[in-house]
């Protein structure tokens, strides 16, 4: 039963998506009205299930002295803070006449947003511009005739997507000819290619989708097929 | 209070930017505020726009219920019993109610989109555009040139038969429009990186020390 | 002097690259901190410089550009803001620009987000605007001529759920005013009662998501700008046609700025963005030229032919 009844749930929920493409009305359409409203609910709850499950490795690390358990208290720390600040800004602004939302101008909320979750996310992922320019360095090489065509290719889409490599032809042309050139790699042999993977893709989840809905593959509720 | 949060994000993005040098205990105490704080806001977010905004003021407070919500809260927190592995079974029902709903949407969409609507551009864009009377000599060439990378592309991805004769040419060709497409890829990306640094320095440059706008 | 001084530094760091290439050609590559600090000296220099060059405007963005000129005053605009903080110097330009261009045309925006950083995104994209002497011009009332939805979880079944009416998904806006009482709204039950959809997208859910179910389930019109990632992946959609048009990374929102006649961030940002791209392009040819010489020496080591 542990087993079956998943599967019967899975089932049926994909059922209920594929035919109501074909048949909107009711019962179909119904259907997928509500089991889209589930899924909005349920996906709330699996972001709370994240972030419980944060607190409580956290707090083993810290109970069993683990590498690096003193960190786990600045992540405690941060965790509730932000959670005091987002209830306390929420709660108040549904409280107040008018009602305000947690996120707006002026909240506690929006402060940590602007000022401390955006430096640290955006400058997270600003590292990679460092780490591609030196594994370019390190590692981009045209050793056959592949490589060299995907150098060429990166090449000419970085110099002509930027005013580069036409400043630098602005001696003999007036044309932007790597702007041109740029634009139509994107638009005719990348997009042949993106094209052939999106195609292999869809070919791809229809049949892993079917599988999943005929209860061959069940390796979402801890079996095999 | 904007002057002391522009100098607490500059503090924490040049703790960020620490680990350039190499890994220290600065960096990674701005790793686990970062951490923190970001569980933190995607808890508070979902809480108020779904569980609030959208189980618990249209089945609970709302003049017309909508119970037919409660399933969704229900699944929900059968999730929850993923914490207490003596109960984290009961978490594979809504899990697999999301998979079976992805699935199930899934198949359509991905056929139609991406399957359907992308083999149909590439055959009529041919019909259309080939000749010079409507279109320019590039635009021409390069609807040729798409249906020649769709084509050889999909036999390249075709691993069930030997790529040998003239079906591994056409294969080696499809390798080559990929390698252009990978290409183009990398380039766009190298783009998008820079992108992030601009964006961290232009707040260190302009809101922190004012040296710019 | 800010000026001389960066264009003196930069001048001196293509001269050292001289250097780095005698170096890695000697077998000796430099040390990859070495790699960080050009990086860095590239991006942060050319911002000090004040230069915008020249950029010509592709096809993908004129495209768009003569879709929205086309939408009559009045016209409703469904916004997705689908994209956060670290895409931000790439997509806020381009949201700022349009959300400008749409109060100047008197444009109605419905704003939401699949992204929970989305509707915050918008908030400031909204301020910005309201900053722009021609916007301030005439006022614009939150309920009548915009309305921020906010964010709603569940991705792509947000837009498929949409489809069925905007009112299951967002039945009150982000002041937790009912759907019903917001005069913006009235009319609006569906995909069917909007004339345009502007998507900013940063990934997953986003563009892709929109065109599968917003335009080919749907039947809408959809603009996308995009993050240089996502650009190459959503091309095909632009020439089959699923796409009015696309702004691709930082290069198109300058591209979008231009052609709007918006001042805007991302054309300040492109000088720092060519020296990005020169700076990993020497890297690279450095890289290869030792390469080649590299491996031309193991050959003929002692200089045979």
């Amino acid at each position: 039963m542990r087993r079956e009844v998943p599967v019967l749930i899975t089932s049926i929920a994909g059922l209920v998506f594929a035919i109501s493409y074909f048949i909107p009305h009711t019962p179909f359409g119904r259907a997928e009205s509500i089991f889209g409203d589930w899924v909005s609910i349920v996906q709330a709850f699996a972001i709370w299930l994240g972030v419980l499950n944060l607190l409580k490795v956290s707090l083993e690390k810290i109970f069993r002295k683990s590498e690096g358990w003193p960190y786990s208290y600045l992540i405690i720390a941060s965790l509730f803070g932000t959670l005091i600040v987002g209830f306390y800004s929420g709660f108040s602004g549904i409280n107040a006449t008018p009602q305000y939302t947690y996120s707006d101008t002026g909240t506690g909320f929006d402060w940590v947003y602007q000022n401390i979750y955006t430096a640290l996310t955006s400058t997270m992922f600003s590292m990679l511009a460092f780490f591609v320019g030196s594994a370019s360095y390190r590692a981009f090489r045209a050793r056959n005739i592949q490589a060299t065509l995907l150098l060429i290719s990166g090449f000419l889409v970085m110099g002509g997507r930027v005013p580069l490599l036409d400043r630098i032809s602005s001696i003999f042309t007036e044309t932007p000819i790597f702007s041109n050139l740029a634009n139509w790699i994107m638009n005719y042999p990348n997009s042949a290619g993106q094209r052939a993977i999106l195609i292999g893709i869809a070919l791809g989840i229809m049949s892993s989708s079917l599988r999943v809905i005929l209860g061959i593959e069940r390796s979402h509720v801890g079996g095999g097929n | 209070m904007e002057l002391l949060g522009i100098w607490i994000g500059a503090i924490l993005t040049l703790g960020i930017f620490s680990f350039l040098y190499k890994d220290n205990p600065v960096y990674k105490v701005t790793e686990a505020i970062f951490i923190g704080v970001s569980a933190g806001y995607y808890a508070i977010v979902y809480f108020f726009d779904s569980i609030y905004k959208k189980f618990w003021l249209g089945a609970v407070v709302a003049a017309e219920k909508d119970l037919m919500l409660y399933g969704g809260a229900v699944l929900g927190l059968l999730f929850l019993s993923r914490l207490y592995s003596k109960t984290s079974w009961i978490a594979r029902w809504p899990l697999a109610f999301i998979v079976g709903a992805t699935a199930g949407l899934y198949m359509m969409t991905y056929f139609v989109t991406n399957g359907m609507n992308q083999v149909a551009s590439t055959i009529s864009d041919v019909a259309q555009k080939s000749d010079l009377a409507g279109s320019s000599w590039a635009e021409v060439l390069g609807t040729y040139v798409i249906l020649v990378g769709v084509v050889t592309g999909l036999i390249y991805f075709f691993f069930s038969k030997e790529h040998k004769g003239a079906f591994g040419a056409a294969a080696k060709v499809g390798i080559w429009f990929l390698m252009v497409t990978f290409g183009a890829s990398f380039g766009y990306t190298v783009m998008s990186r820079m992108s992030l640094l601009i964006g961290r320095m232009d707040f260190l440059l302009g809101d922190w020390l004012r040296i710019i706008n | 002097m800010l000026n001389t001084l960066a264009i003196i530094i930069l001048s001196l760091m293509g001269a050292s690259l001289i250097y780095v290439l005698y170096r890695t050609i000697d077998g000796r590559p430099v040390e990859r901190r070495i790699v960080f600090a050009y990086i860095g000296l590239a991006v942060m220099l050319p911002l000090m410089m004040k230069v915008t060059p020249p950029l010509p405007i592709t096809t993908d963005v004129q495209k768009l550009y003569e879709h929205i000129v086309k939408l009559p005053p009045g016209s409703k605009v469904l916004c997705a803001f689908d994209f956060d903080p670290p895409s931000a110097p790439e997509l806020q330009p381009m949201a700022v620009a349009f959300v400008k261009y749409a109060f100047k045309h008197d444009l109605k925006l419905i704003i939401m987000g699949l992204w929970p950083q989305g509707p915050q995104q918008a908030n400031m994209a909204l301020q910005e605007a309201f900053r722009d002497s021609l916007v301030a011009v005439k006022p614009h009332e939150e309920g009548i001529d915009w309305v921020n939805l906010g964010f709603q979880s569940g991705n792509e079944f947000v837009i498929l759920s949409m489809g069925d009416g905007f009112k299951r998904m967002f039945p009150r806006d982000t002041r937790l005013i009912p759907y019903d009482s917001i005069p913006i709204l009235k009319n609006v039950v569906n995909f069917s009662n909007i004339d345009f959809i502007m998507n900013f997208g940063a990934g997953y859910p986003g563009t892709r998501e929109w065109v599968q179910i917003g335009v080919d389930r749907y039947k809408s019109d959809l603009g996308a700008g995009t993050t240089a990632v996502q650009a190459t992946e959503v091309y095909p959609y632009l020439s089959s046609g699923q796409l009015v048009g696309l702004l691709g990374g930082m290069s198109g929102a300058a591209e979008f700025e231009k052609v709007l006649a918006e001042k805007g961030k991302a054309s300040t940002f492109i000088l720092a963005q060519m020296f990005g791209h020169a700076t990993v392009m020497a890297f690279v040819i450095i890289g290869n030229v030792a390469f080649f010489v590299l491996g031309r020496k193991k050959k003929n080591p002692e200089g045979n032919n």
